[in-house]
């Protein structure tokens, strides 16, 4: 492998990281809200964030160019307030890698939710704990291993991502390349060597994290 | 301390829960069917749920006015509550789920040294969950069904356990039962709720001997009810004075020497001959004291050395012709006659 090859792999796995971090808090306030309480407009709030799931991710990518660019909504307050440009930069990396699979991480996280006795919840309550204690102190823990494997698919999610990153962040060498951009690259112009040695690291990280899901899900079945 | 409720009203699926009683008592039993709105009632006054009005007060403090839209988050309202599964918190070790809520006590118990919840037995789950509650301080302890997932030997083991938290803690409980036995052995006062409604509330024996109307009656469907005195236990038979007379009876499983008497009135047979050779290991003689018609039956009152009550037919009643004032036997079996400790 080269320093280049390495650089890409290094840059990919930080931003999906980063990514899945940066969603966790948003996504987890949802799936909570989805799956604990009733209120208007749910449904309407539901299918949106799963449709980037379901949409080409070269549409979700244009719909956040146009937000995310100098003359959209975001992007164009940000340039002109901050001086800070999003598209074709690692910025639009990290957002489009969140965007794609926030999706992932709400739907497991929900579900993990809906699976905590809400009886455990309520009896935390009585026993002087507030609503913050109660979340982090019961529904977190007894939520935790599907919300770990919904942070595990989203990382994976984000690792394998290309439509939408292309769209908002070009394939720009050292600056915004990720693995699967890099393979289609390589592919486009006859590297074959250097996109069998990323498509095998491709390979490792996604077994990697499927495997690590499914080990964690396996074991959240047993213990009940 | 004094727990008000008044004015409650909460839709349920099939009924509007009604309630609107002041308990009084240390122990208060929640008593009726399954369905009752039971569970919804310490809900209510926990604070997990809420109704379309409701005035709930303990002590002095007001914990909901839903007229002045006053509501005390439940976990500022210092009320325990052992609900029917427990809810042990799975993830914490036994030590984790005593401390969580803890406010004061709690010296060291051979209980805190189990790793894991799961490797209770069904009657040490139900000690931690009653310890991790009172740990809390609470000022009130509700109760639902603690004895109903236990099987009979389990239960001669709580139920003392319980006796001792309402005679040490001094804590008001409200205990949520659909078994009659229950309410007589751990509750002073009883409430009686079918399909949401009060139909009684009142001293525990005062409601079983003297129902308020046919559902009551229905519910507790003990005629006879009397202090007893186990004076000796053999072969799973119990001797037990009742006043003047001498009953044999099953043992109880509890061992207690001071037992309720409570016996059915359809248990009751009365026979004019008292020579007869049977099974029956009861034959107490009695005079009849009343005659009271109800429906197609007739509700005798004997004095067998003590009040006893039996439900005969009218042909029965016509057959025997039965007088005030006569002289009868009355066997009872012993299985016949239930003793719960008092």
């Amino acid at each position: 492998m080269t320093a280049e090859e390495w650089q890409i792999v290094w840059f990919t796995a930080w931003v999906s990281a980063l990514s899945t971090l940066a969603i966790l808090p948003f996504g987890l306030a949802l799936a909570w809200a989805l799956a604990r309480r009733d209120w208007p407009g749910k449904s309407i709030v539901e299918t949106l964030v799963a449709l980037p799931l379901v949409m080409p991710p070269v549409a979700t990518g244009l719909i956040l160019l146009e937000i995310l660019g100098r003359r959209g909504a975001i992007g164009g307050f940000l340039h002109d307030k901050l001086n800070l440009d999003i598209i074709f930069t690692w910025r639009a990396v990290l957002i489009a890698l969140g965007v794609m699979s926030f999706p992932l991480l709400v739907h497991f996280a929900r579900v993990a939710f809906e699976e905590v006795n809400p009886r455990l919840e309520q009896i935390a309550r009585t026993l002087g704990a507030g609503g913050w204690r109660v979340f982090f102190t019961i529904t977190i823990p007894l939520a935790a291993r599907g919300i770990v494997a919904g942070m595990i698919l989203a990382f994976a999610r984000a690792l394998g991502e290309f439509g939408a990153t292309i769209m908002v962040a070009g394939n720009i060498p050292g600056k915004t390349s990720t693995l699967s951009l890099s393979i289609f690259q390589n592919v486009q112009l006859g590297e074959d060597a250097h996109a069998f040695r990323l498509l095998g690291v491709s390979v490792v990280m996604a077994f990697a994290a499927v495997w690590c899901s499914q080990f964690l899900m396996r074991r959240k079945g047993k213990s009940r | 301390m004094s727990l008000l409720l008044k004015n409650i009203s909460l839709a349920l699926a099939h009924f509007t829960l009604e309630v609107d009683v002041k308990v009084r008592s240390r122990v208060t039993a929640i008593f009726g069917p399954s369905g009752s709105g039971k569970t919804s009632l310490l809900d209510l006054i926990a604070g997990l749920r809420s109704a379309r009005s409701a005035f709930i007060q303990l002590g002095d403090r007001v914990l909901t006015d839903t007229e002045k839209n006053v509501s005390v988050a439940t976990h500022q309202r210092g009320i325990g509550y052992v609900p029917q599964d427990l809810a042990l918190f799975p993830h914490l070790s036994v030590r984790g789920n005593l401390l969580y809520g803890r406010k004061a006590g709690g010296a060291d118990n051979p209980l805190f040294n189990f790793e894991h919840v799961t490797e209770l037995s069904g009657g040490e789950k139900q000690r931690v969950a009653l310890a991790r509650a009172l740990l809390a301080s609470p000022q009130l302890l509700l109760l639902d069904e603690p004895l109903a997932s236990l099987d009979t030997p389990l239960k001669a083991k709580i139920i003392p356990y319980l006796a001792r938290i309402r005679d040490e803690f001094k804590i008001p409980m409200l205990c949520v039962t659909h078994d009659r036995f229950e309410a007589l052995t751990l509750a002073d006062e009883i409430v009686v709720l079918v399909d949401g409604k009060v139909m009684q509330t009142g001293p525990v024996s005062e409601v079983f001997t003297r129902p308020a109307n046919a559902e009551v009656a229905r519910l507790v469907a003990v005629e006879t009810l009397q202090p007893g005195t186990v004076t000796s236990v053999h072969e799973g038979l119990a001797a037990v004075n009742v006043n003047r007379a001498t009953l044999t009876a099953l043992a109880p499983p509890i061992e207690s020497r001071e037992v309720f008497v409570c016996i059915r009135g359809e248990d009751v047979i009365l026979q004019r001959d008292a020579a007869t050779a049977s099974s029956v290991r009861n034959r107490l003689p009695a005079r009849v004291v009343a005659l009271r018609p109800e429906g197609a039956l007739v509700r005798v009152e004997l004095d067998a050395g003590f009040p006893l009550f039996a439900l005969v037919t009218r042909p029965a009643c016509a057959e025997l012709a039965l007088r005030e004032g006569e002289a009868i036997t009355a066997l009872i079996k012993a299985p016949a006659i239930h003793l719960v400790p008092r």
